[in-house]
């Protein structure tokens, strides 16, 4: 729509656009950007026990001569120290596989959305945005409460005579996923009910004439046409489910060493600024290949 | 229609029992006279005076609301120029990098976040010596530069719905830039603008990481404080500051909805992007 002013040939314009831009990067790169390269510095930088806690990586000693002193011990145990290794693995498959639950929780949802008389869908998209708003940590807070030994679905359960004594179920990973795909789940399901509104609903019928029974209808003709909703969807659950750091500190109990976790832990509680820089930068690159791939196949 | 889709309404059911019954439990357990949380005794509202008066969960709350305050403010006005900059100058050089930029803090996780925000203010403190200290001011700072990723996002999408005929019509009537901004632009996206400085108020007030990296050793949001009640074990106030919580984000909600955002608009947070 914009495109038709582009002929408007105006040299204030032009002026007009720098003096935006420079408003809006003089706030982002000295508090964001510019953070993100301190990061890289400190990762190479050796701990030291001192405010900031690491030695910077440039000393000047005379106005002459400058020591420059590269750390790499902290790349080194990146890659091998077992913590690190298995805390990586771990987050990517305790991550991926909260992605995929919600997924299979999300899609029927939406579509079960979208089913839905056209005039109720907004009182029950207020309905999903509820918990959504509601303070994250209260969300997982209430979570505590329904899984304990002692929380109220082992009461249930033990009730009605399923089960004689109470699971162990929260400091479990099963809590930790289940808190992930509940606190994620809108992420998922926002996303995709926006795509399956916008999907043309007569291909199904005209797949149906063909002859195609309901699943090859959706296995061949939704699930294609709805692929930038789910790309987006797993997107948003993906990534911030990697550097999750709040559900398994209170869920996972101790035992959850997740990567979010540890990087947590090396900077408040080791206060290990340059290993945390080290594995931040890990994660970062890490992130990159799912980000790559929303900007181009979601809708971002 | 075959009969596999609709049936999937069946599904939306067990799906908002499993979103909402958490939220119903903390709720119920509010007004539990015993102090175990598990337990349930009798009816009982004695936990909300006892909320009322937990001097630090208050004293936090109101710190809270002013950095939430102050940050969706500034959040909303950069927002603003960098979707006006970036929806307004399609020819504009670097147009990319300023929408990748302004999205950036949205999609990185908040550990990586919060760390880059305290690397960057130890450098400022070094080169300028500001922010003096750690406190309220970069919780501010941190929170506006997160909030700003999504109020651009929020009101690019507005923007590119905008009739761009009413900015033509304006240009001809002999309309300054500044004027058909503040008479024509703002007037018609303010909804938009409302909802933003929401949205990031909401994600301001509910941080918890990225405001641990950032505050100082004397200042403590909300959720810091309800953390570390947390880790001391489950207290009922808590379920009570929940309760009321969830109450205030409905109303605000509803309102939201009836007032602000038009029909077709699904979400707050994650609107249907037109095609370009």
């Amino acid at each position: 729509m914009w495109k038709a002013l582009k002929n408007i040939k105006n040299p204030s314009q032009t002026w007009t656009a720098v003096l935006l831009s420079i408003c809006v990067y003089a706030w982002i790169l000295p508090v964001f950007f510019l953070g993100f390269l301190q990061i890289v510095k400190v990762a190479f930088s050796e701990p030291y026990i001192q405010v900031p806690p690491y030695k910077d990586i440039l000393t000047h000693f005379s106005w002459e001569a400058v020591e420059f002193k590269i750390y790499l011990a902290n790349l080194y145990d990146l890659f091998n120290e077992k913590l690190y290794v298995y805390a990586f693995w771990r987050s990517i498959k305790i991550a991926g596989l909260s992605t995929f639950i919600a997924l299979l929780v999300a899609y029927p949802m939406a579509i079960g959305l979208v089913m839905m008389p056209k005039r109720w869908q907004p009182s029950l998209l207020l309905l999903i945005l509820l918990p959504f708003w509601t303070s994250f940590l209260l969300r997982v807070y209430a979570w505590i409460g329904l899984l304990n030994t002692d929380g109220i679905i082992n009461m249930a359960l033990m009730k009605i005579g399923f089960i004689s004594k109470p699971l162990e179920m929260l400091h479990t990973d099963f809590a930790v996923v289940l808190g992930m795909v509940y606190c994620y789940l809108p992420f998922m399901l926002l996303p995709l009910y926006s795509t399956l509104q916008k999907f043309d609903w007569s291909l199904i019928e005209a797949s149906a004439d063909l002859g195609c029974r309901p699943w090859a209808s959706f296995r061949q003709v939704m699930l294609p046409n709805t692929l930038s909703g789910i790309f987006t969807g797993c997107f948003f659950v993906f990534i911030p489910a990697l550097g999750e750091i709040i559900i398994p500190i209170l869920l996972g109990g101790s035992k959850s060493v997740l990567f979010g976790r540890v990087i947590w832990e090396e900077f408040f509680f080791n206060r290990d600024w340059t290993m945390a820089a080290m594995l931040s930068i890990a994660l970062l690159f890490v992130l990159m290949v799912p980000i790559y791939l929303a900007q181009k196949k979601g809708d971002l | 229609m075959n009969g596999l889709f609709p049936r999937m309404r069946g599904f939306l059911i067990l799906g908002y029992f499993f979103m909402l019954m958490p939220l119903v439990y903390v709720v119920v357990y509010s007004f539990n006279s015993s102090r175990f949380v598990t337990v349930w005794e009798n009816f009982s509202f004695k936990w909300y005076p006892q909320l009322w008066q937990n001097q630090v969960l208050m004293k936090a709350a109101g710190i809270s609301l002013q950095v939430a305050f102050c940050a969706a403010t500034i959040a909303v006005v950069i927002g603003t120029i960098a979707a006006v900059a970036y929806t307004r100058f399609p020819t504009m050089r670097g147009r990319g990098f300023l929408s990748f930029i302004s999205i950036a803090p949205m999609v990185l996780p908040e550990v990586v976040l919060g760390m880059a925000f305290l690397m960057a203010y130890l450098v400022l403190q070094d080169w300028v010596g500001l922010p003096k200290n750690r406190g309220m001011i970069t919780i501010i700072i941190a929170h506006a530069t997160i909030g700003m990723a999504y109020a651009f996002i929020m009101i690019r999408n507005r923007l590119r719905n905008f009739d761009a005929a009413l900015i033509e019509a304006a240009m001809d009537l002999g309309a300054t830039p500044l004027s058909i901004f503040f008479k024509i632009t703002i007037p018609i996206i303010a909804p938009t603008l409302v909802a933003s400085w929401l949205l990031v108020f909401i994600l301001s007030f509910d941080d918890l990481v990225v405001a641990s990296f950032v505050s100082g050793a004397e200042v403590t949001t909300l959720p810091m404080a309800i953390f570390s009640s947390i880790k001391f074990g489950l207290t009922p106030e808590i379920n009570a500051l929940a309760a009321v919580m969830i109450f205030i984000l409905s109303i605000i909600l509803i309102v939201i909805s009836r007032k602000l955002t038009r029909k077709h608009e699904p979400g707050l947070l994650i609107q249907a992007p037109e095609e370009e």
